[in-house]
């Protein structure tokens, strides 16, 4: 799967720009719609709304009886929106991955003489047997699953089409990358 | 899987030459009963080709097909030509609807020729409308039906008998990403619940994810990828 890295402080200002919470709340919330089986430690949400106070972007609201960070009610502020604002508006960084791990294999295949198809062979079938993986999530799992399997299996079926290519042109790779 | 076991499809070393141009070179694919296989390959590598035999369309120059135990290649044309109206059904990239015909009518087709009487099958036909989301399209006839529509119309078609083997040639090719999914979602449902076999040729290696395994064709030859772990 793809990891485009997803920012725990945005994502937390963001579900604060929804409505104010408690640092117990916002856990929960992240989990459930961004976490997809790797949970924010606690320890990270308060850490990271710790720096959000520092910087501006959240106030404390209220400090409930006892004792507990949980009783801090968290609310976003002008800056902190203005933050979410610029973010979300920002297209994210077109990525054309062209050093990857695929390719230097490839490109190293043919300099060695080494039987480059097969490569592209066992490639194409692990690719494939994610995507099965994948599209089974989405044939069980709720939108917000296949929302995030679609985005892993179009990434996948670009690297396939890539693979596909590349198999077609490996006499012609050879000839550019061998003296 | 089927619990009978029947449904069962292999082909074994085919080759079959259009005049002078090889399409088929020696390819083989096994399906058992109730499996799913995605047939893929890159455009004329030989596919349908390979499909249209494994179905009793074509006869191959030589190799051997089988269904089921029965060798299909040696057959008399009119015996596969009932083994294709009993026992298998077919979806193809464009629907191919009968453009005379409603919705109702077209799938109720297979029935028709198999002898079921037409009330009879007109109510067997109904159920599958429901199933597949079409409710209220029953008179329409395919002109009126968007793409995935009519591919979903076709689906109903292909399955109303409960064939044993479905054969489905690019069947989301010509619908767009959602309309394609559903189709695909509504074909391996059914496919699952009724233990039919489904052979799937396609390029799209969305749709062939939706397979229990891929069998690749290149210059009308076959090969099954090996399973290996990933490393990087």
């Amino acid at each position: 799967m793809y990891d485009d890295g997803v920012s725990v402080p945005l994502t937390l200002l963001g579900l604060l720009e929804r409505e104010s919470s408690h640092g117990y709340d916002l856990k929960r919330d992240y989990d459930t719609y961004f976490g997809r089986g790797r949970p924010l430690p606690f320890g990270q949400v308060y850490a990271t709304l710790g720096r959000l106070a520092r910087d501006g972007k959240v106030v404390i609201s209220e400090v409930g009886p006892g004792v507990g960070p949980d009783r801090k009610r968290y609310v976003i502020t002008e800056v902190g929106a203005t933050e979410v604002d610029s973010w979300l508006t920002t297209p994210v960084e077109p990525e054309p991955h062209q050093q990857t791990v695929l390719f230097a294999k490839v490109v190293l295949a043919m300099m060695l003489g080494r039987p480059a198809e097969e490569y592209l062979d066992l490639q194409r079938g692990a690719h494939l047997q994610r995507m099965r993986e994948l599209t089974e999530v989405k044939r069980t799992g709720d939108l917000v699953d296949a929302l995030l399997a679609d985005h892993g299996l179009f990434h996948l079926e670009a690297d396939l089409r890539w693979i596909e290519l590349t198999a077609a042109r490996l006499d012609a790779l050879a000839k550019s990358v061998r003296p | 899987m089927s619990s009978n076991g029947r449904g069962t499809v292999e082909a074994r070393d085919l080759v079959l030459s259009f005049g002078a141009t090889p399409a088929l070179r020696g390819a083989s694919l096994a399906a058992a009963a109730g499996e799913i296989v995605a047939v893929m390959g890159p455009s004329g590598s030989g596919k349908s080709t390979l499909l249209h035999c494994l179905a009793g369309i074509l006869v191959p120059t030589s190799g051997e097909v089988w269904f089921d135990g029965r060798r299909v290649d040696t057959m008399p044309e009119a015996r596969r030509s009932g083994l294709r109206r009993d026992h298998f059904g077919f979806v193809f990239q464009f629907g191919q609807l009968v453009p005379e015909l409603t919705a109702e009518e077209n799938v109720a087709l297979p029935l028709l020729l198999a002898g079921v009487r037409r009330p009879a099958a007109l109510t067997r036909v109904r159920g599958w409308f429901s199933r597949l989301g079409l409710d209220g399209l029953e008179q329409r006839r395919s002109g009126e039906l968007s793409g995935g529509q009519a591919q979903r119309v076709a689906l109903a078609r292909a399955l109303v008998t409960k064939p044993q083997v479905v054969f489905a040639d690019e069947p989301t090719g010509s619908l767009d990403s959602l309309a394609g999914e559903q189709v695909m979602d509504l074909l391996v449902a059914a496919a699952r619940e009724q233990g039919t076999t489904v052979i799937l040729v396609t390029h799209e290696p969305r749709v062939a994810a939706y397979a229990d395994r891929e069998v690749i064709v290149r210059d009308g030859r076959s090969t099954v990828p090996a399973t290996v772990a990933t490393s990087s």
